[in-house]
């Protein structure tokens, strides 16, 4: 059980992460990285599943459905589009040296 | 029991890891070394999550889950293959839309549930699902935007009053549903007033704006997982929706930033709105001919390449690329200057060039190059218009005063390729195409520099 004060200990030390993370980049990378961080709140599909998993309601269902529908677009069409984009830096990066 | 035990553990555990693999993913993919290696170290994360909630106790409608998940997926991957690179800023709107309406869709199950929950609890969920739907409804417009299925910045009077009471009314009913759980027709209310915040708060936005826009919701879609991470007690969702809020926030104030723009100024100025005033641009667009151009590049010393989004549109970087190189082996000096939002979003133009096979040593960012205008002999901007507009060193009225540019004003020779003599992207006249030393070469990026690299081939 997550409650209170460990819950707002986890979003501020998470909060930090991010933006450490992110630092410095060059704006080169700002779209890839866009992208790359759509792709990892695609995890909302593992919410969506559990939340499915547990309706019981033709309403439920049909929202819990849509739920899931929606993340599994998120993290899969996330995953592809970044990969593809750096894909690119990479064939550049080899082409150069 | 010890076997439910077990299971939990394995579960926690698996949340554990996947949220490891997130970070070191997104930190791996802030340098563009490591970048490629990045995205599969999130994707296993994922891979991970994902398989291990199937086995969460107490869950049905399996089937339904399977298809839902095929159905997403097997959508989002086929357009995912198959888009263009000039059309990724409104994919990863859709995506991300997609990702704010999952989290809402949570909210809604939990609201609609009528589960008694604690205070904590009703307020994450109602707020995250806000969030959520705002974010959805909001990228989806980002989408028809980019995509050019909604082409004006729909404006009217009083629209910050009318956004102002939509939210109060949104907030209002937020407020009673925690207060007042179970009340399901107040649920559906809440989600239609946030639905619409979305659109009338995306609506004006004006189309060079929109990738500060996109990468807003992107952080705004990260804070909403997180909350509803918290409502069904998932840490994984809890800390890569908190991280991605987190990051996305960053990059948004970096993008913005980039175009010298205050996240504030592109919410809620309303771009363009004020430039009634603006200064009137003299003179007169002299148009030339393919031939002239040829040969006046064939002879340069120094041409300095101004790529813009109507290049890629035109899908003429590979001639560009071509025309280059015929340059080069004359022994021409040709380089490419790129502004940092050139293209739809930062790195964007980088990206499609290096599509199209340009090296990256030829390629220059505005701070290095722009000194060199006033020793080029021949600016070539192609497809590029706001972001050599000198107004914005000049006219204070201007919206976009004080947006850094590329000098190709500087520059000797200023060749312009336009399809036409229409304004650009934010809908302001150029002052560059009117100079003395500009000439506008009018018709289809690709299709004029093919005439002009068979041009300079029979010379």
């Amino acid at each position: 059980m997550i409650d209170g004060f460990i819950a707002l200990y986890i979003f501020m030390l998470a909060a930090f992460v991010g933006h450490e993370v992110i630092g410095r980049v060059p704006s080169i990378l700002h779209t890839p990285l866009m992208s790359g961080s759509n792709f990892v709140h695609g995890i909302v599909l593992v919410g969506a599943m559990v939340a499915l998993g547990r309706a019981e309601t033709t309403l439920e269902l049909s929202i819990g459905f849509i739920g899931v529908f929606l993340g599994a677009g998120n993290a899969v069409g996330g995953y592809v589009v970044t990969e593809r984009m750096l894909e690119m830096f990479k064939s550049s990066k080899e082409k150069n040296s | 029991m010890s076997e439910f035990v077990s299971m939990n553990t394995l579960i926690e555990t698996s949340y554990f890891i996947a949220a490891i693999l997130f970070i070191f993913g997104l930190k791996r993919m802030s340098s563009p070394v490591t970048a490629r290696g990045g995205i599969v170290w999130a994707g296993a994360g994922m891979v991970v999550a994902t398989v291990v909630t199937f086995l969460f106790p107490g869950m049905t409608n399996y089937v339904l889950m399977m298809i839902a998940i095929g159905l997403g997926g097997i959508l989002a991957w086929v357009s995912g293959k198959r888009v263009a690179m000039t059309d990724m800023p409104q994919m990863i709107a859709l995506y991300n839309g997609m990702g704010g309406g999952a989290a809402a869709a949570i909210a809604a199950v939990e609201l609609f549930g009528g589960v008694e929950h604690g205070l904590t609890f009703s307020v994450l969920a109602v707020l995250g699902g806000m969030i959520g739907a705002i974010s959805f409804s909001g990228s989806m417009i980002a989408f028809a935007k980019l995509q050019g299925l909604i082409n004006k910045s729909m404006r009217f009077k009083g629209q910050q009053v009318v956004n102002l009471l939509l939210l109060l009314a949104t907030v209002l009913t937020a407020g009673y549903l925690v207060v007042e759980q179970g009340a399901n027709d107040y649920v559906i209310l809440f989600f239609v007033l946030a639905l619409v915040l979305g659109i009338t708060m995306t609506l004006p936005i004006g189309g060079a704006d929109m990738p500060v826009v996109i990468s807003l919701y992107n952080a705004l879609t990260g804070l909403a997982v997180a909350f509803e991470g918290f409502v069904l007690q998932n840490e994984a969702m809890i800390i890569a929706g908190t991280v991605v809020g987190a990051a996305g926030t960053l990059l948004t104030q970096l993008m913005a930033k980039a175009m010298n723009r205050s996240l504030a100024n592109v919410l809620f100025s309303g771009f363009g709105v004020e430039s009634g005033e603006a200064m009137e641009v003299s003179g007169s667009m002299k148009p030339i001919e393919a031939p002239d151009v040829a040969v006046m590049m064939a002879f340069a010393e120094k041409i300095l390449i101004v790529p813009g989004y109507g290049m890629a549109v035109a899908q003429a970087q590979h001639k560009v690329w071509e025309l280059t190189q015929l340059l080069r082996d004359r022994g021409v000096d040709v380089k490419f200057a790129i502004h940092p939002v050139a293209g739809r979003m930062p790195g964007h133009m980088n990206v499609l060039l290096a599509e199209a096979g340009v090296p990256y040593d030829i390629i220059y960012d505005q701070e290095e190059i722009n000194s060199e205008f006033a020793t080029a002999d021949v600016a070539l901007v192609i497809g590029a218009n706001d972001v050599v507009n000198p107004i914005a060193r000049s006219d204070p009225s201007s919206p976009i005063y004080g947006m850094p540019i590329l000098n190709a004003d500087y520059a000797r020779n200023v060749i312009v390729i336009k399809r036409g003599q229409g304004a650009g992207f934010s809908g302001i006249e150029n002052a560059l195409f009117f100079l003395d030393q500009t000439r506008m070469l009018y018709g289809d990026g690709q299709a004029m520099a093919s005439e002009l690299i068979s041009e300079i081939k029979a010379l």
